[in-house]
C-alpha cells in the first residue's frame, strides 16, 4: 500500500505529522502553571496527540479551496490544511492576534487563506455547516469539496443523519469523516452504541463508505483520495470512518489512564500503534531516513513552534473597549 | 393620483421573494413545503416553476440539519432563506441559530458573516394548540447577533423582507399568520423598509400603546372606539425586536404619560418587560401611572375554542386597560365596549377579524 507514494511524500506526510505532534505536546508543556492567574492559555483545550493521522491523510489530497469544518479538536486538521500556527497559538493566548482576536479560543480556530471555514464546539454542529459549504459548491459550479472532521460520538446526534440524508439526496461534494477515538470525554462507544460497525449508517443513505486504520496515514490518504475524486466529479459523498485513540484526557494537557474510565492497557495497546512513530519506522527501515535527518526535521519545526509562542505572548491582548464591536455585521 | 396596488401580506412576501430571486442569483428559498401546492399560505406561489429546483428546494423534514447547510451556504456567499410553516417547528433548529448563525460575524470579527432569512409563520386559531400556535419572538429576540422582525402590513412586509435578504445578518421575521389576510397598498419594485426602529400608526396624545404584529390591530379598534370619547393614543407598531430602538416610544412617552405595552406572546420575561424597563429606565418621570402590559394568558395554548377565547388580548382588554390607566368614567367606558361590540358582532374569537384585513 504504501509503494503508492514515493519517499518524497511519505516524508511530508511524517514531517506534518510530526509537527503537529510536537505542536501539541508543546501545547501540553506550556498549559500548566502554579497558579490559574499564572496561566496563560486561559481557555479550553483538546489536544489531538495520537490523532494526526486522520487528518494529515486526508488534507494531503485536498487542495487550498476545499473547505474543512471542524469541532472542538481542531487542532490537528486545521494545521494539516494550512492553518497558520502563529494565529492558533495566539488565540490560544487570548491575544489580538489570534485568529479569532481572541473571541473564539482553541474551539473556534479558522482560516480562510488555508481552507479552514470554521470550528464549532457543540458535538455535530459543524457537519450540516460544511453540507451548506458543498451545496454552495454546488450551486456555483466549483469543483471544490467540503470535508467535516468530527469524533465518533457526533454519529449519535440527529443532526448528523440529518446531514447525511441531504448530502446523499443531492449528491453533494462532500465528506464525512469520522475519528472515532472510541470515547466522548469518559464514555466509552459501547456504551453508547450498539455493536455494529459505524460505517453501515451510510448504507442507510445508499451512501459510499470506508472503514479503516486511523493510524496509517498512508491508508487514509488513498482512501480519502477515492473519495474526493468521487466528490469532485459529481459522485457524492462518502462517510469514511477511521479507528485511532486520543493518548491524553478529553480537554486538558493531562493523561488520565488512572481515573478509571480506561485502562493503562488499553492505552499502551493504542500507543503502540502510534501514527508519528509507524511512519518514522517505515521511513528509517525503508527510505534511508536517518536520525540526522530527522534532526534536521526536528530543528525546523521547533523553530516555528518557538517562534509562534514567542508571537502570542508578545501579541498585545484585545483591547476590552473592543468587545462588543461587530456582533453586528 | 396612480392607482393604489392593494395586496395582502402573504402577496406582498411572494412578491419580495420574487424582486430579490429576480435581481440576485444567489438568493434562494429552502423549508418543507416551499414547492408544494400551498406554497407556504401562497407566499412562494410560483416561485419553484419560475426558478427551478435548485433555487426552490424542497427540503427533507430536519430543521437543524437544514439550518445548519442554509448557515454554511450563507458563509460561502450564497443567499438562503429559509422557511417554518410554524415557529414550533424551528425550536428544533435553535442550535444552528443560536450558536452558530448568531455569532459567526462575531467570532470572525466580520470575515465571515450569516447573511440569512428565516421566516416562522405563527400560527393561531382553529384549535391549532399548544405546539403550533407560539409566539416565541422573545426567545429569538434575546440572543445579540440575531435580527428580529415582525412586520404587520403589506408594506411593511415586502420592504422589509428586501432588506431582510439584502441584509449582511441573520434575519428571522416572525409572520403572524393572520396577518397574512391584512391587505394595504403596496409599491410596486424595489424598495426597502429599514431593519430598525418602530412604526407609529396612529397619533394620539393621552395614551402610548406599543402592539406589535396582529396585536396592532387589536389596538386600532380599541383606538378608534376610545376616539369616540375623546381618547386619543399613540400606536407604535412594534416591527423590529432586534435591535431594539425605542426611541420613538420613549419620546410618545414623555407626551403621553401613560405607556401599554400589548405583547403577541407571553408576558413574563417578554417583550412588553424589555420595553417597559427601557421607557423606565431612560425616562421614568414621564410616567403619571404604572406601565401596563397585556398578553398572552400565561398558559399553553388550548385547543378548543372555549378554553381559548379568553387567551389572546383583545381590543376589549386593550380599551380596558386605557380607561383603568385614565380612570375613565363607567359611561365611557360602557360607550367604548358597545363600539367594539358592534364592530365586532358576534364573531367568535379563534377566527381572524375580518375587519383587520384591511385594505389599511
Amino acid at each position: 500500500m504504501h509503494a503508492t507514494f514515493p519517499a518524497s511524500e511519505l516524508k511530508a506526510m511524517f514531517q506534518s505529522m510530526l509537527r503537529i505532534r510536537l505542536i501539541e505536546e508543546a501545547i501540553a508543556d506550556k498549559y500548566p502553571a502554579d497558579k490559574p492567574e499564572n496561566q496563560k492559555m486561559r481557555c479550553p483545550v483538546h489536544l489531538s496527540i495520537g490523532q494526526e493521522a486522520v487528518p494529515v491523510g486526508i488534507c494531503e489530497e485536498l487542495r487550498n479551496d476545499d473547505q474543512i469544518g471542524l469541532t472542538h479538536r481542531c487542532h490537528a486538521p486545521y494545521l494539516a490544511k494550512g492553518g497558520d500556527l502563529r494565529a492558533m497559538i495566539a488565540e490560544m493566548y487570548g491575544k489580538e492576534t489570534g485568529c479569532c482576536g481572541g473571541r473564539g479560543g482553541s474551539m473556534h480556530l479558522y482560516d480562510d487563506a488555508a481552507g479552514v471555514l470554521t470550528s464549532l464546539p457543540i458535538v455535530g454542529s459543524v457537519i450540516p455547516i460544511a453540507v451548506g459549504a458543498a451545496l454552495a459548491m454546488q450551486q456555483v459550479g466549483s469543483d471544490a469539496v467540503s470535508v467535516s472532521f468530527f469524533g465518533d460520538a457526533a454519529s449519535e446526534e440527529g443532526v448528523f443523519h440529518e446531514s447525511m440524508n441531504f448530502a446523499a439526496l443531492k449528491k453533494l461534494p462532500t465528506i464525512f469523516a469520522i475519528e472515532n477515538n472510541h470515547y466522548s470525554v469518559y464514555t466509552s462507544l459501547s456504551d453508547r452504541q450498539p455493536d455494529r460497525p459505524l460505517e453501515k449508517m451510510a448504507e442507510a443513505y445508499g451512501m459510499p463508505a470506508f472503514h479503516g486504520d486511523g493510524n496509517d496515514v498512508a491508508g487514509v490518504r488513498i482512501a480519502a483520495r477515492e473519495a474526493i475524486e468521487r466528490a469532485r466529479t459529481g459522485g457524492g459523498p462518502t462517510l469514511m470512518v477511521f479507528d485511532t485513540y486520543r493518548w491524553r484526557e478529553h480537554c486538558g494537557p493531562n493523561y488520565d489512564n488512572h481515573i478509571g474510565y480506561r485502562s493503562e492497557g488499553e492505552f499502551q495497546h493504542w500507543k503502540e500503534k502510534c501514527p508519528v512513530e509507524t511512519m518514522r519506522r517505515l521511513l528509517k527501515q525503508e527510505h534511508g531516513f536517518g536520525d540526522d535527518d530527522e534532526a534536521v526535521m526536528v530543528t525546523v519545526i521547533n523553530s516555528e513552534i518557538e517562534d509562534a509562542f514567542v508571537y502570542a505572548e508578545n501579541s498585545p491582548l484585545p483591547d476590552a473597549e473592543t468587545a462588543g464591536d461587530l456582533v453586528y455585521a | 393620483m396612480p392607482d393604489k396596488r392593494i395586496m395582502n401580506v402573504a402577496e406582498a412576501i411572494r412578491e419580495a421573494t420574487d424582486t430579490c430571486m429576480e435581481r440576485d442569483d444567489r438568493v434562494f428559498l429552502m423549508g418543507e413545503g416551499v414547492a408544494d401546492p400551498a406554497a407556504i399560505f401562497g407566499t412562494t406561489r410560483g416561485l419553484a416553476d419560475k426558478y427551478g429546483a435548485n433555487r426552490v428546494i424542497e427540503m427533507p423534514v430536519a430543521e437543524n440539519g437544514f439550518t445548519g447547510v442554509a448557515i454554511g451556504a450563507a458563509m460561502m456567499g450564497r443567499r438562503p432563506i429559509i422557511i417554518h410553516q410554524r415557529v414550533d417547528f424551528s425550536l428544533l433548529s435553535l442550535e444552528q441559530l443560536f450558536d452558530n448563525a448568531a455569532k459567526t460575524c462575531y467570532v470572525t470579527r466580520g470575515q465571515h458573516t450569516v447573511p440569512l432569512v428565516v421566516r416562522m409563520i405563527i400560527g393561531r386559531g382553529w384549535g391549532q394548540g399548544p405546539a403550533h400556535s407560539q409566539s416565541l419572538e422573545s426567545i429569538f429576540a434575546h440572543v445579540p447577533g440575531l435580527k428580529v422582525v415582525m412586520p404587520s402590513s403589506p408594506r411593511l412586509s415586502k420592504g422589509m423582507m428586501i432588506a431582510a435578504i439584502e441584509d449582511p445578518n441573520p434575519v428571522l421575521m416572525l409572520e403572524h399568520r393572520w396577518v397574512h389576510y391584512v391587505e394595504g397598498d403596496t409599491p410596486e419594485g424595489y424598495y426597502t423598509v429599514p431593519l430598525e426602529g418602530t412604526t407609529k400608526v396612529r397619533d394620539g396624545g393621552h395614551v402610548t400603546i406599543v402592539a406589535n404584529s396582529y396585536m396592532r390591530y387589536e389596538a386600532s379598534e380599541a383606538a378608534a372606539a376610545l376616539a369616540e370619547v375623546g381618547v386619543e393614543v399613540d400606536i407604535h407598531d412594534l416591527t423590529v425586536l432586534r435591535p431594539l430602538n425605542v426611541d420613538a416610544i420613549v419620546e410618545s412617552v414623555s407626551k403621553t404619560g401613560h405607556l401599554l405595552v400589548v405583547d403577541s406572546g407571553w408576558m413574563q420575561h417578554g417583550i412588553g418587560s424589555e420595553v417597559i424597563t427601557r421607557v423606565v429606565e431612560q425616562n421614568l418621570t414621564a410616567l403619571k401611572a404604572a406601565p401596563r402590559r397585556l398578553g398572552l394568558s400565561d398558559h399553553p395554548t388550548p385547543s378548543s375554542r372555549e378554553l381559548a377565547k379568553d387567551y389572546y388580548p383583545r381590543a376589549f382588554d386593550i380599551a380596558d386597560s386605557v380607561a383603568d390607566m385614565l380612570d375613565l368614567p363607567d359611561d365611557k367606558r360602557d360607550q367604548v365596549t358597545t363600539m367594539i361590540n358592534k364592530a365586532r358582532g358576534s364573531l367568535p374569537a379563534d377566527i381572524p377579524n375580518p375587519a383587520f384585513r384591511g385594505p389599511f
